[in-house]
């Protein structure tokens, strides 16, 4: 299998549990990247903090494991001072959006050239299961116990109202679909955001009586819609997948280059 | 005139001098009174081709700093008390990936919010020890803009040389202070670069195995090596380990490369101690008050000294300790509440002759403040 | 185009954790877990070729090989 030349395979079998959504997105990752046939060395994966950080690891790129919702200001860093490398940063929905909303946000709104992906399992799993910005009003936790009275919010808005200039949604369930949008958002030029829906069958299935993973994927397949579908009319609660936004904008790094050219002249 | 004598802030000459040390990225947050060295970066370092980015936050500002660090290129980030306590987390992440970086703060009066745009030399300790877990760590000073300048390029060398992050502690009258200063002709102070690894792509590098003099060649992200980073405790290929004595060889390490050349990081300066009988031990803009004290006092026929501290971590015990030894008394002139003081009575042979001349209010500690502590310690009154 | 044809279930028994995914998606019901909790391509006779499983596999443990590969 190709994309095994990506993994560093003495590190598996991994440490995610049976089912974890984590893996199934790693697996959707390096297709996309086998696809588009980057070469290990131009990628450099950054991540923070929390079962979704540990992918850093198990890839073989270079890679930047950091700190809790930091790993966008890192890959800014990276990216900005080396703009021919490409960026990838896996986070989880409460390294992202929770302790590093405030970077996620102003990393969108700069457009510099990265893929952000969300991998929202509305659950803080490594610390055992405690509600995280996404869990959602009435959900349950280890730290909501008598049910949350915490609102979430839509990633794909947040992320297209702070300026990213590619959107796009898609789930563990849609495993082709996953690879197809990462790797369109991999190509964009520009900050690119990807949520994917993902099941955490050990503490939020468990909580939540969602039944095992499978019957998580089952929901991920019943609840969701291709954006503009005739069945999200009819039944306004799906959730969209696919592209939500792809729009040409100026990319940072080249923008800076333009500083460069005027403050040089101005010597 | 010379075109390299200027007449221009603290701050604004940090900038300089980094630049003279090689820097080409920079990411800040505006804060006071920091702020002068932001704005000279966002003007000198497209000049020049390198990278400046003023982030969202002073968290976002140093994880940016040490991404660029670890792509080859010479970083720093500024800023003052609070935006210095945002910082801890990402400076403990630096220290234990062992990323060259370096890191001002020029130090605002009072704790929390403070006085924003008067003096304080509050963050002594916090330098030392406002991250968490067992390290040791750089931390170096200057009273004056030429000496900025000359521990400003140092603080580059060290981080290079120790794979380290340096955090300069100026402060507020230093960094906003004009005076006159003369740049350095290019290479004049030698500069240490990275130290790049020298195993060929596709052999085996051990990114976190030191060498036998302690350095760690890097190799660079996006060259031949692609090695993890991480904040966990890692083996030689950095990759996370909880085995004991892999644990307990990384923390000897990252202590002892840094209290182990304690010697060869110390930097002072020394005025008319060979017959002190009382010594002045201070540092930042407040050593220009001691400094002050001790010429018109020695005018006068009377034996005082002043030893500055230019490296305040790790802390120069032994220096203090010899220097220190024939004197009366030992005064450690501070605008803190006694941070380095406890250092000094840590090291000294008669602790009890130690005393503090200091203020905590915010305003600049002046000659007169200093002389009138002397006269209580010599019981002469006020 | 020529439908591939399998050649084998590349099967990592290692790194498969046995949470039931690939059986339960397969279209055709090739696969099965064993008494060890570990996936086994029972009836390989009736694979198609999607590689759905190995497409969903959280492990990276399945691997479907085809005529039209070269090794």
């Amino acid at each position: 299998m190709a994309i095994k030349d990506y993994i560093r395979e003495r590190f598996f079998p991994h440490i995610w549990c049976p089912g974890c959504g984590h893996g199934m997105v790693l697996n959707g990752l390096l297709r996309a990247i086998e696809k588009i046939g980057l070469d290990k060395n131009e990628i450099v994966m950054v991540s923070g903090i929390g079962c979704s950080a540990r992918i850093s690891g198990y890839v073989d790129f270079h890679t930047l494991h950091s700190i809790h919702g930091r790993a966008l200001s890192f890959a800014t860093g990276i990216k900005m001072s080396r703009p021919e490398l490409k960026l990838i940063v896996p986070m989880g929905d409460g390294d992202a959006l929770a302790i590093g909303g405030n970077h996620f946000i102003h990393a969108a709104r700069r457009n510099m050239d990265m893929t952000a992906i969300i991998i929202n399992n509305r659950i803080y799993g490594m610390t055992g299961g405690q509600h995280s910005p996404l869990s959602g009003y009435g959900t349950m936790s280890a730290t909501s116990p008598y049910s949350n009275i915490d609102n979430d919010f839509d990633v794909v808005e947040l992320s297209v109202a702070a300026g990213a200039s590619f959107v796009g949604r898609t789930t563990t369930y849609h495993t082709k679909q996953m690879t197809d949008i990462l790797g369109q958002a991999i190509i964009h030029k520009g900050f690119s955001v990807v949520e994917i829906m993902s099941q955490c069958p050990t503490y939020f299935g468990r909580k939540n009586r969602l039944g095992s993973a499978i019957d998580m994927l089952e929901g991920f397949r019943k609840n969701t819609t291709p954006i503009g579908s005739k069945a999200k009319q009819k039944d306004p609660d799906l959730i969209e997948r696919g592209i939500f936004v792809r729009k040409k904008m100026p990319e940072y790094c080249d923008e800076y280059d333009k500083i460069i050219k005027r403050a040089m002249k101005g010597n | 005139m010379n075109e390299n004598l200027k007449f221009i802030q603290g701050n604004e000459f940090c900038v300089e001098a980094a630049l003279y040390a090689g820097l080409d990225f920079y990411a800040g947050y505006p804060i006071t009174p920091s702020t002068e060295i932001l704005e000279h970066m966002a003007k000198r370092l497209p000049e020049i081709g390198g990278k400046f980015l003023q982030m969202e936050d002073e968290i976002a500002s140093l994880c940016a700093i040490i991404g660029a660090s670890l792509t080859g290129h010479k970083v720093m980030t500024a800023t003052s008390g609070p935006g210095f306590s945002l910082m801890q987390e990402a400076l403990g992440y630096a220290i234990m990936a062992e990323i060259p970086c370096v890191i001002v703060d020029v130090q605002r009066g009072g704790s929390s919010t403070g006085i924003p745009t008067h003096v304080g030399q509050g963050d002594v300790m916090q330098a030392r020890w406002g991250t968490h877990g067992d390290h040791a760590i750089i931390v170096m000073t200057a009273s004056n803009h030429q000496d900025v300048f000359a521990i400003t390029v140092d603080a580059f060398n060290l981080a290079e040389t120790y794979r380290t992050p340096v955090i300069l502690l100026f402060d507020e009258v230093v960094g906003h202070m004009r005076e006159r200063i003369f740049i350095p002709a290019k290479g004049e102070i030698p500069l240490v670069e990275r130290l790049r690894t020298s195993v060929k792509k596709g052999v085996d590098f051990h990114p976190y195995l030191p060498r036998e003099d302690g350095r760690l060649p890097i190799s660079d992200f996006g060259e031949a090596h692609r090695y993890n980073v991480t904040g966990m405790v890692h083996d030689m290929w950095g990759f996370p380990s909880d085995n004991p004595k892999i644990a307990y060889g990384l923390v000897r390490h990252l202590v002892d490369k840094i209290e182990n050349n304690t010697d060869k990081i110390a930097r002072y300066k020394e005025y008319y101690l060979e017959d002190a009988r009382t010594i002045l031990i201070s540092y930042g803009s407040a050593a220009r008050s001691a400094l002050h004290v001790v010429e018109n006092r020695r005018s006068r026929g009377e034996s005082l000294g002043l030893l500055e501290l230019q490296t305040l971590w790790p802390f120069p015990y032994s220096l203090v300790q010899e220097k220190c030894a024939d004197a009366k008394y030992v005064v450690v002139v501070e605008m803190n509440a006694g941070q380095v003081l406890q250092s000094v009575k840590i090291c000294v042979d008669r602790p009890e002759r130690v005393f503090l001349a200091n203020r905590i209010d915010g305003v600049f500690i002046t000659p007169t403040d200093i002389r009138n502590i002397l006269r209580l310690i010599e019981g002469k009154g006020v | 185009m020529v439908e591939p044809k399998l050649k084998e279930h590349v099967i990592n028994r290692n790194w498969c954790k046995g949470c039931g995914i690939c059986v339960y998606f397969c279209p055709k019901k090739v696969l099965e877990l064993d008494a060890g909790d570990k996936v086994v391509a029972k009836r390989p006779e009736d694979c198609l070729c999607c590689k759905l499983c190995e497409f969903r596999c959280p492990d990276l443990a399945i691997e479907i090989i085809t005529d039209q590969e070269s090794e």
